[in-house]
């Protein structure tokens, strides 16, 4: 059991430190701070020239094998980098989605020629990826997808509508799972394809979530088009492809993740000393209880990949959604109750505007953890039967009866 | 950075794991916790002999193995999953740390050879009939005498196998002291006259507490272990190192009652199926999975914490010890819940470890009183 890092690592702490400091000191000092959960739609143009510039300096895809333009950095290093971009309080990135769900897949499952097309844009940050996944009617039940795509000589045809995208706005591509085959059973009638964003059939609509702000969007598909090769493994073997994704769903990243929570706290314990809630024999309990709650966190994190550096993908690791999502709700409860009373007033907000404080914005968006990549309660049904071994719940094998998603709403 | 245990460390949590299986059964335990000691001289001589664990965290030049706290709270969480009865965790994880703690080099000769060899058990008597374990709560005086050595006088409670212990570590200040300032430990043989012990009736039989009586207790200056006046600070140290020690075991316990519930869930029916296909059930038991697997992620950091980085010790200690107790007691009390009826029974074990998360939640200092020292040690 060594907790320590080694020279090796520390150097390359101090190397990513250094350089993340430069930059957002000088030309980037604008981005500090901004772009993270709740706050992922400003600034979108300055964030792609950001992420371009993280390219070029090699600070994309550190893990990936050296023959897709990865650095082949070992675990330990990659966690060193994202705790370091989180405490240089660098801008929320935008290529994420491709860095940590798409390029893991496509290595995993693409052919040769998706590999040589959509690796290297990827890692040279200059090209932005959203899921395609949850559907108004298959949420926590993924694999109810109906959204069609049906082959019309060398392309897919895509109709339908997908919901909770994130970035979907800003995005050029979008891996998207569709029931290609009615007939089968339906986990094994589905598709991942690889989508152009930009085309006349794919139209996007921001939902505005209980913060007042957008990040998340719908998707409608009117008669979309791709390529006939931009199936990822086999066709209606995407349900495969799609359980590999989540697998991949943070790793290394988690301790940066951990940092921005680490930020938070940080804050509500500055108000709390400073408006006298640390002295509230109540608070102070649930104020130390969220210190230990985010210790307990890291320390999970480090042993979780510790075992994975073994190679094994370990139990332990699967109660990592459930634990983190219900922390960051109960803190972002612990903010308002920390603020009191000035919980309710939003400080900087003009007169009908609606323009919450990050602490209002992390009580309200927290309330999505529980919800997406898997609720609490689906997370609960996957620990109990995956890791503890329980029966399974009742699941419908046939395909969802198909109601075609219906037309949007032009918006001007 | 590796936080997993070495071959050789997992090698050791096996035998031990091998061993407890023989002899820390339900029937072991139930035997054991009827009886006055409250623990089977014969398994204790065996765990000395055969497993060595009392000679493991003491270094070799006192006649221990010299092994760190990481291979100590792998064996735990092991006695821990089992509740095995041995006066293990009041002669290692408490007096001996104390001892290594505060005890001159010659002192420590005196005593921790015979503690490894199996020879000596011992106790700490720290906290008094108002059950805190801060420094305020050590009212107990040492007076000095004129000729040499002290007078001790006042009542020691909540003392883990205090009643069968050879030798007695115990906590007093100097008359009129207040708070960390006048502390000192002493090591006090149990027959000296004025000293008298008393066994409780614990609801926990599986883990016996004593009352020590002091009435002008006449010892020697040479009972005094270390400085006069400064012992706070190591009894401090030793009772994290013992908070640590006591995650340990929480974890273990929690994980076996995990076992217990999922085993059941998965065979007792009810309308016409097994009640772990019911998401009430599985709910309860993906819930105490969180809560095992995250409470060993603290216990195993605090470990390491212990064996190596003191100043992460200060906050790794008593983190472990609120946070496993809680999880331990929930995990506990839902192991009951699943059981349904049979649950209540004495007959089933499920009661065993209920009592011994509740007992082990307050000894030591309740969770709040531990998240309290996270809030001081972290500037809250």
């Amino acid at each position: 059991m060594d907790l320590t890092f080694s020279a090796e690592d520390e150097a390359f702490r101090v190397e990513v430190r250094d350089w993340l400091e430069t930059q957002l000191s000088g030309e980037y000092r604008e981005l500090r701070g901004i772009g993270g959960p709740g706050d992922e739609h400003v600034a979108f143009e300055a964030r792609r020239v950001w992420e371009k510039h993280l390219g070029a300096a090699g600070y994309t895809c550190l893990g990936w094998p050296r023959e897709y333009g990865g650095r082949a950095l070992k675990l330990t290093q990659q966690m060193i980098y994202f705790e370091e971009y989180a405490r240089a309080r660098a801008p929320g990135r935008l290529g994420h989605i491709g860095e940590e769900l798409l390029g893991p897949t496509l290595i995993a499952f693409g052919s040769d020629a998706q590999k040589k097309r959509f690796l290297p844009p990827i890692v040279r940050g200059e090209q932005f990826w959203c899921q395609g996944y949850s559907e108004p009617n298959a949420g926590s039940d993924l694999a109810s997808v109906r959204t069609r795509a049906v082959r019309d000589d060398d392309s897919w045809l895509i109709t339908g509508q997908k919901t909770w995208t994130s970035l979907a706005h800003y995005s050029d591509w979008a891996f998207v799972l569709c029931r290609t085959d009615d007939a089968a059973p339906k986990h094994k009638g589905i598709s991942y394809l690889l989508v152009p964003m930009r085309q006349p059939g794919i139209t996007v609509r921001p939902i505005q979530q209980m913060t007042g702000t957008s990040e998340f969007n719908e998707v409608f598909f009117e008669n979309a088009h791709t390529d006939a090769d931009l199936v990822v493994g086999e066709v209606n073997a995407g349900w495969k492809v799609a359980m590999g994704t989540l697998a991949f769903e943070r790793g290394a990243s988690t301790l940066g993740q951990q940092l921005n929570f680490q930020n938070e706290l940080n804050a509500i314990v500055a108000i709390a000393k400073e408006n006298g809630a640390s002295q509230d024999p109540v608070l102070r309990q649930r104020l130390s209880q969220a210190i230990i709650g985010l210790r307990v966190m890291r320390y999970h994190a480090l042993r979780t990949l510790s075992l994975m550096q073994g190679g094994q993908l370990a139990r332990e690791a699967m109660i990592s959604k459930l634990y983190w999502a219900t922390w960051h709700r109960e803190l972002g409860k612990l903010a308002m109750d920390v603020l009191g009373a000035r919980s309710e007033i939003a400080e900087e907000s003009a007169a009908g505007t609606y323009d919450l404080t990050a602490l209002q914005r992390l009580f309200l968006f927290s309330r999505s953890d529980t919800i997406y990549a898997g609720s609490n309660e689906i997370q609960r049904n996957i620990l109990a039967e995956r890791a503890l071994g329980m029966p399974l719940e009742p699941r419908s094998l046939t395909a969802p009866t198909a109601a075609t998603a219906k037309s949007p709403e032009k918006i001007s | 950075m590796n936080f997993a245990f070495t071959p050789e460390q997992e090698e050791m949590r096996r035998g031990a794991r091998r061993f407890l299986g023989a002899c820390s059964s339900s029937e072991h335990v139930r035997a054991a916790m009827q009886s006055p000691t409250g623990f089977d001289e014969r398994v204790w001589r065996r765990i000395a002999n055969e497993l060595g664990w009392p000679a493991l965290v003491i270094p070799e030049e006192h006649g221990g193995v010299g092994l760190s706290y990481v291979e100590l709270v792998a064996i735990l969480e092991e006695t821990g999953r089992t509740l095995l009865c041995a006066p293990l965790f009041s002669t290692v994880c408490l007096a001996t740390n104390a001892i290594l703690a505060a005890a001159s080099p010659s002192q420590k000769n005196q005593y921790l050879g015979a503690i490894a060899a199996g020879e000596l058990t011992a106790a700490l008597a720290v906290s008094e009939p108002a059950g805190k374990w801060d420094s305020s709560g050590i009212h107990a005086s040492a007076r000095p005498l004129a000729s040499g050595g002290f007078a001790l006088d006042g009542t020691k409670s909540f003392v883990v196998d205090g009643h069968t212990a050879g030798l007695l570590v115990i906590a007093a200040r100097r008359p009129g002291s207040m708070g960390d300032d006048g502390v000192s430990l002493f090591a006090v043989a149990p027959n000296t006259p004025g000293l008298s012990r008393h066994a409780r009736v614990t609801m926990d039989a599986t883990r016996k507490l004593s009352d020590i009586e002091l009435r002008d207790v006449r010892i020697p200056s040479s009972a005094l272990l270390g400085e006069l006046g400064q012992g706070w600070k190591p009894l401090s140290h030793a009772l994290d190192l013992a908070a640590v020690a006591l995650a340990a075991e929480q974890v273990g316990g929690a994980q076996r009652c995990l076992d217990m519930a999922v085993a059941y869930a998965n065979e007792r029916e009810q309308f016409g199926r097994v009640i772990g296909s019911f998401q009430a059930i599985k709910h309860k038991c993906a819930d105490m999975l969180v809560d095992v697997e995250s409470a060993r992620s603290a216990s195993y950091y605090a470990g390491w914490a212990a064996a190596h980085s003191a100043s992460e010790l200060l906050v790794a200690a008593p983190l472990a010890k609120a946070y496993c107790s809680e999880a331990y007691f929930r995990c506990a009390g839902e192991n009951i819940q699943i059981h349904g009826g049979v649950g209540f029974t004495w007959e089933h074990d499920a009661h065993l470890y209920f009592k011994r998360a509740k007992s082990s939640e307050s000894l030591l200092g309740s969770p709040s009183y531990h998240r309290e020292l996270v809030a001081l040690r972290t500037g809250l």
